[in-house]
């Protein structure tokens, strides 16, 4: 299998703190990986560097073969972002707005409407197609958020709290998406709900204040820390655990 | 592609903000026809349709300057922009989108403008299109103002400086509302160094008909759209590139 994310020794410092802390690691084409970690330990950090929202103080990561330092234009047509915050336009419309993406990623204007007609089935959007982005409740602004990154069919796809906020079927919803993504996508996720990352990740990556705590397979973490659930492990690594 | 993309988008957001075209259409044409009113029982040189209607069409654009603000400093604390950053949108994608629905809407702006004066008795003349035209070099000041402050400021801060501050500097250093020289000094000095003033004056040129009375204002116009211009485009170059 080739590799779809290599990521060398890659830090991220604001004035003194080390946000992300030489990171290395790299991630399968079709895989899907979780990234966890507690609040403030640099995940988001992370995927900015990865979609080039932010420029790596040292270090450097390729996808696909193209760096994110070196040209981040080539990396910009092969990834779509859903944010941990919700990012919508609000003044249009659902449609508007999954239009828009599709139209921006390079779909022509049939393939769009096809492309959103599809999301909007696949996301259960229809009661509110035709109204504004503002109007809509919370979740279903996360909703609209999501399928606007899933509708690029990008190679690789970062979702940052994809579920934060969404009610038991919303989140159902995605994971059956998630799912059927697998295979033709690479999927880097992270979330708070270590049930979600146990059942969805190929492997998982525990971040703890910037530095790579554990990496493996959700089996292999609960093996390694001698614990019997992945919760148990997780709150292992994040409070006394090393690497290996 | 992108662009006419984006600015279809832009022009959805701004337009379907039902205070935007109260103001931005509203307040220049109340205004028309307020001062016209007030001419009519105590005349003023000043407030003559002729004088009055380039002076209220440059003051009309200072909304644009608002709404770029509005849109942009919007874009950005709602993460919008920065989910864009992510796409293969290029700087020039985002700038020319953001601001060629302004510069129409600018357009549109003074042509409504213009055709209220004539239902105030403007008479209609050849020379009413140069003013219009003219109106374009100040719309890129304004429109380029405000994207400068969409950029840098936060939304609430953005539309504060370009909607209370820029509108009053329009309104009161561009000669509308009172004649500069009678006030003359530092004031008439700062004023002639701004370009609002320049801006009404050659419109008020191409509507006396003496077009090479538009010069030296003209080039003003210009030198200050230009620099705005050219320090927007690369203030929102760095802002795409920022950490
Ligand atoms: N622009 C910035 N300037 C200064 N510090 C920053 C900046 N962005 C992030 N940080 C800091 O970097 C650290 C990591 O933040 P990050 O958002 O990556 O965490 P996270 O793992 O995504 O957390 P959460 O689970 O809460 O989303 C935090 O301490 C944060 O304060
Ligand atoms: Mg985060």
């Amino acid at each position: 299998m080739t590799t779809a994310i290599s990521i060398n020794s890659l830090t991220k410092k604001y004035g003194m703190k080390t946000v992300v802390d030489n990171i290395s690691f790299s991630i399968k084409e079709g895989e899907l990986f979780g990234l966890l970690g507690v609040n403030g330990a640099g995940k988001t950090t992370l995927i900015k560097m990865l979609s080039g929202l932010t420029k790596p103080t040292t270090g450097d990561a390729t996808l696909l073969g193209k760096s994110v330092t070196q040209s981040p234009e080539q990396v910009r047509q092969v990834i779509a972002v859903s944010p941990q915050e919700t990012a919508i336009a609000s003044n249009l419309t659902v449609r508007e707005n999954l239009e828009l993406m599709a139209g921006i990623q390079g779909f022509n204007k049939e393939e769009g409407k096809r492309k959103a007609d599809e999301m909007i089935a696949q996301f259960s959007l229809q009661p509110y197609e035709n109204q504004r982005g503002k109007t809509l409740s919370g979740g279903w602004q996360r909703k609209l958020s999501i399928a606007i990154a899933l509708i690029s069919e990008p190679r690789i796809l970062f979702l940052d709290e994809p579920t934060l906020g969404l009610d038991i079927l919303g989140r159902r919803e995605l994971w059956a998406q998630i799912e059927k993504l697998k295979e033709k996508t690479t999927i880097i996720l992270t979330t708070h709900y270590l049930e979600e990352a146990e059942a969805l990740s190929d492997r998982i990556c525990i971040m703890k204040n910037g530095q790579m705590k554990a990496l493996g397979s959700a089996k292999e973490l609960i093996e390694t820390s001698n614990k019997t659930s992945f919760e148990d492990a997780f709150v292992y690594f994040v409070t006394e655990g090393d690497v290996q | 592609m992108r662009i006419l993309l984006f600015a279809n988008r832009t022009t959805k957001e701004i337009v379907r903000d039902p205070m935007a075209i109260l103001f931005g259409l509203g307040f220049p044409i109340v205004l028309l026809l307020l001062l016209s009113a007030i001419n009519k029982s105590i005349p003023v040189d000043l407030f003559n349709i002729t004088e009055l209607t380039p002076g209220i069409a440059v003051f009309g654009l200072s909304f644009m300057a608002l709404f770029a603000a509005q849109v942009v400093s919007k874009d950005r604390e709602s993460s919008f922009l920065t989910r864009l950053f992510t796409t293969p949108m290029t700087s020039k994608d985002f700038i020319i989108g953001y601001s060629l629905p302004l510069l129409l809407m600018s357009v549109v702006q003074g042509i409504i403008c213009y055709i209220v004066a004539i239902i105030l008795g403007l008479s209609i003349s050849t020379s009413m299109f140069m003013a219009i035209a003219l109106l374009v070099p100040p719309a890129f000041i304004f429109v380029s103002l405000g994207l400068i402050c969409g950029t840098l400021l936060s939304e609430k801060a953005a539309t504060g400086l370009s909607g209370a501050l820029l509108t009053n500097l329009a309104a009161w250093l561009s000669g509308i509302w009172f004649d500069l020289d009678l006030v003359g000094g530092l004031f008439k000095n700062i004023a002639y160094v701004l370009p609002f003033v320049h801006a009404v004056d050659m419109g008020k040129a191409a509507m006396s008909g003496q077009y090479s009375d538009i010069f030296p204002h003209l080039w003003w116009v210009l030198g200050y759209a230009v620099v705005l211009t050219v320090l927007a485009i690369v203030l929102f170059k760095k802002k795409m590139k920022a950490d």
